[in-house]
């Protein structure tokens, strides 16, 4: 048997050699592709000594043998036979070539993204598509189009890491949950990147990632609701991706290089810690959201901010810290009804909640906002019921 | 990127620019404005945009339950329902203005005259998936 992972994990290295060496992106992967199926047949009787050699051995042969099929390419194929081909001491490791191009600044978001989990995650276009509820064409289309806008590009220097980062965050962050696991590859991505970089920010993102993955089982009940973060039962927390996590973090923080990564990963950290929901250190998670605030002056980070503070100083406190904030801002109206509530105004609160639900992103967010609305409301009619009913008794 | 549906109405949408009903063109304008929603859908493909496309009939059906062991019962058609769905595209793209761009364009399909036809559409966001880092 042919170890799948292993092939997965060695193929951006292929592919990104390839590419150094001058193949064009589509030509390219078609070549590692065709090593891939080679490797599957060959491999179980005759294991090679050098994986990653072999298959850009393989990978280069069948690149040239197609690009000799192909007489219209003649000129071109020459040209590329004939350029040395570049030896050990490359300013950028091959892997991390394709991270940076797959996350080229010319690439749109989504178009970096779906390049990235195709090139360098090596996932299929059907299962990409599949992720993103987008028909395979389209999907097909996005990922051409976006090869051939990085086709040109060549680094002499590293990019910058902070574009690939950005595209990491995406997929761990957005997409619906499907047949595959858009946050597990994420990491996986982020983990391997990591090993290659040594930077901080990359550690701090992995921790992040990892800090909230541990997280997921406890994220939704049974019935596919959203749980609050105070309600979660944190026995379901993964302890292991817990104490990975806090330990990347650590390392990371000893450089002294901050980050707003590292600072996300601080707050996630210091939930991941208590116990219990009430054990949470509110003090030092705001003056971690202070820290975010100041690298970023991103409004959602003061947001946020806002209920730590709510937490820390009490609900009016909270209430003062998001009176600066733009009312336009999205979760505004569900961060104010939380404070409400705690400040004991059940009807604004209420009002705010059904508000916060009208403009919610998704639909288990509306249902849970619109539920706590309906807390409320029903708690404040049976509190008429007993007001009216009261001297009868 | 977000996904939105670009909704057309029989009814329920205000008057377009354009507004000879379709029975009153020539053979050649109606094929002129189904190709142009073809070529429209086939571009957006091109650019990785497109989702999905569908039309429906005018008249529907209205159904709802009627208590255990009975058949659901039916109602309609209503002529006098305010808002009739005629179709939709459904589009996924980079920005709320991206999608107001492409409405704008698939509302200068061609209609009598030659000329776009400027029907109103609606512009409608999709709920998305719940983000996961939220705090």
């Amino acid at each position: 048997m042919v170890d799948e992972a292993l092939l997965r994990t060695l193929t951006p290295a292929v592919l990104g050699t390839l590419v150094r060496r001058g193949a064009d992106f589509a030509s390219a992967e078609d070549a590692v592709q065709d090593a891939l199926v080679e490797a599957v047949r060959v491999w179980p009787d005759d294991p090679p000594r050098d994986p990653q050699g072999w298959l850009v051995t393989v990978a280069w042969r069948k690149f040239l043998d197609a690009a000799r099929a192909d007489t219209s390419r003649r000129h071109r194929e020459v040209r590329v036979e004939a350029e040395p081909l570049p030896g050990p001491g490359e300013a950028v490791d091959d892997t991390l070539h394709l991270y940076f191009l797959c996350a080229h600044p010319s690439l749109t978001p989504a178009s970096a993204v779906a390049l990235t989990l195709r090139a360098v995650g090596g996932l299929t276009t059907k299962q990409i598509a599949q992720a993103y509820l987008v028909p395979e064409a389209t999907m097909a289309q996005r990922i051409s189009r976006a090869k051939r806008t990085v086709s040109g590009v060549r680094f002499t220097q590293p990019g910058d890491v902070a574009t690939v980062l950005r595209v990491l965050y995406l997929v761990f962050n957005e997409g619906y949950s499907g047949d595959v696991d858009l946050a597990g590859e994420a990491i996986r991505l982020t983990r391997q990147l990591a090993v290659k970089t040594h930077h901080e920010e990359v550690a701090g993102l992995l921790a992040l990632m990892l800090l909230h993955h541990a997280r997921r089982p406890a994220r939704t009940g049974p019935d596919g609701r959203l749980v609050p973060l105070a309600e979660q039962d944190r026995s379901l927390w993964n302890t292991r991706l817990i104490a990975e996590g806090v330990d990347v973090l650590q390392a990371a923080l000893t450089r002294d290089r901050l980050g707003e990564f590292q600072a996300q990963a601080a707050i996630a950290a210091l939930h991941a810690d208590a116990q219990t929901a009430e054990e949470t250190d509110w003090v030092q998670i705001v003056e971690w959201y202070d820290e975010l605030v100041r690298l970023t002056g991103s409004p959602v980070a003061r947001l946020n901010r806002a209920v730590a503070v709510g937490e820390a100083d009490g609900p009016r406190a909270g209430l003062a810290a998001l009176a600066g904030l733009d009312p336009a801002l999205p979760r505004h109206a569900a961060v104010a009804a939380y404070l409400h509530e705690r400040d004991g105004d059940p009807v604004t609160a209420a009002r705010l909640y059904a508000e916060a639900a009208r403009s919610a992103p998704s639909l288990p967010e509306r249902d849970h906002l619109t539920r706590q609305a309906a807390r409320l409301n029903t708690q404040l009619r049976s509190r008429a019921a007993g007001g009216r009913h009261s001297p009868t008794r | 990127m977000a996904k939105y549906l670009l909704l057309k109405h029989y009814r329920g949408a205000p008057a377009p620019v354009n507004d000879v009903p379709t029975d009153q063109w020539t053979p050649e304008e109606l094929s002129a404005h189904v190709r142009y929603m073809q070529d429209f859908a086939a571009r957006l493909e091109g650019t990785g945009e497109f989702v999905d496309t569908q039309a429906l009939t005018p008249e529907g059906t209205f159904v709802r339950y009627d208590g255990e062991g009975r058949p659901p019962v039916t109602d309609g058609p209503f002529a006098e329902t305010k808002d009739l769905i005629a179709g939709w595209m459904v589009i996924d793209v980079e920005t709320y203005e991206r999608a107001l761009e492409l409405a704008g364009e698939l509302s200068a399909a061609p209609g009598a005259g030659g000329r776009p036809v400027q029907e109103w559409l609606e512009v409608r966001p999709f709920l998305a998936a719940p983000s996961t880092i939220t705090e």
